[in-house]
């Protein structure tokens, strides 16, 4: 699904990325862990193809092919899906208008149908039901006005909608509610498949308890420094990121 | 009699109503006035950012017979409009105007229909409201293209709504400029009086066809009498060999309430000032507008709000989008004056730049005399929201899609401000149309997918 192979990056100039390797075989989930400032939605952008954070050195192959040269809406069109640490606010534009044209853009490039009014709304609605979000919230002008945890919610229902087949979910745990992330992992496991994969990006062992992940990495300094599987992310809660820290410097 | 440079009246043509003394007098003054005034150059402080360059180097005719009726087979209006007057190139086309069924109380006609019918209504209201309110408070000019228009006008409309007459349907004018083969001028002049309590909605279009250069010096006065009702909507659509300058002047009395939005889409030159004055207590205005300019094209809107007395209020949103290497300027004042205690004023400009080489002068004042007042006032400039834009596309949606759809939020929040539906929804497509074409889809946007989903 996803081979990140001695990928470097950098943000205006500061390498941040490292010599990253990092492989996620079709129907697994992954964790990312790390300290702040290691790296972590740095990473996510780069898969995501967000401007400004250049590729400077080895290569992104997902589902065969390689990502760095693709603009980010083919990336979206082609499955990969990021949830946003701090989603955007966009003051005028409707929530359902928004999903809406993400849906048929999206549809539109694979060379499928796009949704007529009555089937997307139709679609809109048992995912709404299913997160339990409001009608109210996909009137809205997208994420203005949102809580915290609305808008964590919103990009779960955003997934939902484009059901990717390799979602990164960046701190969407953060902020929210006990019940509030019951019903994000649910949703994210609802999407669990053999053809599907997920990178989930958490500071928090807790959301493993939901969403038990296949292998956990810790992401410090730019680099996967160790690999495990979930009781990895039990020990690092115990012993926190100290190991790492000064490693690679 | 002076000449006035950059026409030529050779053709001798005989403007309506000459031969009416006071009609003839008034032409005269305003040539006279205009002769010693000349065109309005940066020097004077609300013409420090627009030239009236075209005007320089064209020389422009009155309209011929044959230009006035150029062949024009559909006219875009409004549907569901009570009437509509129609003009090309400054010629009443009576083919294309729907005059037939007017509410009682309503007296809605072109100026050379009015001056052969009721020269008296019009001897006695003309130039009531340009004459004096700008002077009065200082204003926004020297009026140098009033007096032009004074001196030539040779077209227009007049609106007179009857005590307590109610007008639910808009009125319609259009104003088509161009498809002539020599330049030509014209200069509308346009009376609009609401009695007592009175309502009406008045929809104006000027509209260029991309050929033939023209010139468009038009002038409205605005009368709201006591608890009057008036929605003005105006669309410039002008084509790109158009120079377009309109000069309002509007008295809003006591408990009147004057909405206006302005949307500028089209125009090689245009220059739109407003002079308002509210003049008695509890009258409002609210003045906005929003442009959308690309190309080499360079619009103007300027804008003097006179809160001449007390508990008044006023309320202005100019939102604007420029692209290549277009240019606006955005001059709005709101002056109160001494004793207007408990004014409410507020003003803002923003404008959208979507390349490098787009330029925005804005400049919102306030000017306050009195001491127990709320007044704000703001002006932003930026570029697209590059996060924004991001998270669009990282959804899936193409970049030139999003980019419009950004676009179309940042103004369809300026076109809240228009309280008649039909008219925003109208003039929501055609901000839709000016968005780059090759993204049909941003068009479903107007009607709310979820309430018709029921
Ligand atoms: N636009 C930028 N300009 C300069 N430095 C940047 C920029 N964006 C990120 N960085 C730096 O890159 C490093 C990695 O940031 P990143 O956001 O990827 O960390 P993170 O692992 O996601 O942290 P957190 O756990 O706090 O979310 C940080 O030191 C950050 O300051
Ligand atoms: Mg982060």
């Amino acid at each position: 699904m996803l081979e990140i192979k001695d990928l470097h990056a950098s943000v205006q100039g500061t390498e941040i990325l490292k010599g990253l390797n990092l492989t996620v075989k079709p129907g697994e989930v992954h964790a990312i862990m790390g300290p702040n400032g290691s790296g972590k939605s740095t990473l996510s952008y780069v898969l995501a193809g967000r401007e400004g954070y250049e590729v400077t050195g080895g290569r992104i192959i997902y589902c065969g092919e390689d990502l760095t040269d693709l603009e980010p809406e083919e990336r979206a069109a082609k499955g990969v899906f990021l949830a946003f640490q701090y989603p955007v606010e966009i003051p005028g534009v409707p929530n359902s208008t928004f999903l809406n044209e993400a849906v048929n853009s999206v549809r539109r490039y694979r060379g499928e149908e796009e949704l007529d009014k009555i089937q997307f709304v139709k679609m809109l609605r048992a995912k709404t039901k299913e997160l339990g979000m409001s009608d109210e919230m996909l009137k809205r002008a997208v994420n203005v006005g949102f809580s915290g945890g609305e808008k964590k919610r919103n990009e779960v229902l955003q997934m939902a909608v484009l059901e990717p087949k390799l979602a990164i979910l960046d701190e969407t745990d953060s902020g929210l509610d006990i019940d509030a992330l019951k019903i994000v992992a649910d949703g994210v496991n609802a999407m669990r498949s053999p053809e599907r994969s997920a990178l989930v990006i958490t500071h928090y062992q807790r959301l493993l308890d939901y969403i038990v992940p296949d292998k956990v990495h810790v992401l410090a300094q730019g680099r996967i420094q160790k690999t495990g599987g979930k009781e990895l992310a039990l020990e690092l809660e115990k012993s926190g990121y100290a190991d790492f820290k000064g490693e690679a410097a | 009699m002076a000449d006035i440079g950059f026409i030529d009246e050779s053709s001798g043509r005989t403007l309506p109503g000459a031969g009416l003394g006071w009609l003839d007098a008034k032409r005269d003054a305003g040539r006279a006035r205009f002769g010693a005034l000349g065109l309005p150059t940066p020097k004077l402080e609300s013409w420090k950012y627009t030239r009236l360059r075209p005007l320089d180097d064209t020389k422009f005719a009155p309209v011929s017979d044959a230009a006035g009726e150029a062949k024009i087979d559909k006219v875009p209006g409004l549907s569901g409009s009570a009437a509509k007057i129609v003009f090309v190139n400054g010629r009443l086309r009576t083919d294309l105007s729907k005059l037939d069924d007017l509410p009682d109380g309503v007296r809605f006609a072109s100026l050379e229909t009015m001056l052969a019918e009721d020269p008296a209504w019009l001897e006695a209201n003309m130039g009531k409201v340009a004459g004096d309110a700008p002077v009065r408070a200082g204003g926004t000019g020297e009026q140098a293209m009033l007096a032009l228009n004074e001196a030539m006008m040779d077209s227009g409309f007049i609106l007179h709504v009857a005590k307590g007459v109610a007008l639910k349907a808009p009125l319609e004018v259009i104003y088509i400029g161009g498809l002539t083969d020599d330049a030509v001028a014209y200069f509308p002049r346009n009376l609009i009086v609401l009695e007592e309590n009175a309502q009406a909605t008045l929809v104006k279009q000027h509209i260029g066809h991309s050929v033939g250069e023209y010139f468009a010096n038009a002038v409205t006065e605005i009368s709201l009498k006591q608890g009057a009702n008036f929605k003005h909507y105006k669309l410039q659509a002008e084509s790109i060999y158009a120079t377009h300058v309109t000069t309002l002047h509007a008295d809003i009395a006591r408990d009147a309430t004057y909405e206006s939005f302005q949307l500028s889409i089209g125009g090689l030159l245009s220059r739109s000032e407003s002079n308002i004055t509210l003049s008695g207590e509890g009258a409002h205005a609210g003045v906005h507008g929003a442009y959308m300019m690309r190309g080499k094209e360079h619009c103007d809107n300027t804008t003097f709000i006179d809160m001449a007395v007390p508990h008044t209020t006023c309320n202005q949103v100019f939102k604007g989008v420029l692209d290549d290497e277009s240019r606006a300027v955005f001059q709005g004042k709101i002056y109160v004056a001494r004793d207007a205690q408990k004014a409410d004023g507020r003003m803002l400009n923003k404008t959208l730049l979507l390349s490098n080489g787009a330029e925005i002068d804005t400049k919102p004042e306030l000017e306050i005399y009195a001491d127990d007042v709320q007044c704000a006032h703001g002006a932003t400039t930026g570029q697209l929201d590059e996060t924004a834009l991001f998270y669009l596309r990282s959804r899936g949606i193409p970049e030139a899609l999003a980019r419009n759809m950004l676009v179309q939020s940042f103004l369809g929040d300026a076109l809240e401000e228009i309280s008649d539906e039909a008219v925003r929804e109208a003039f929501m497509v055609h901000v839709l149309h000016w968005l780059p074409a090759h993204c049909y889809r941003a068009g479903e946007w107007t009607s709310d997918q979820l309430e018709e989903r029921a």
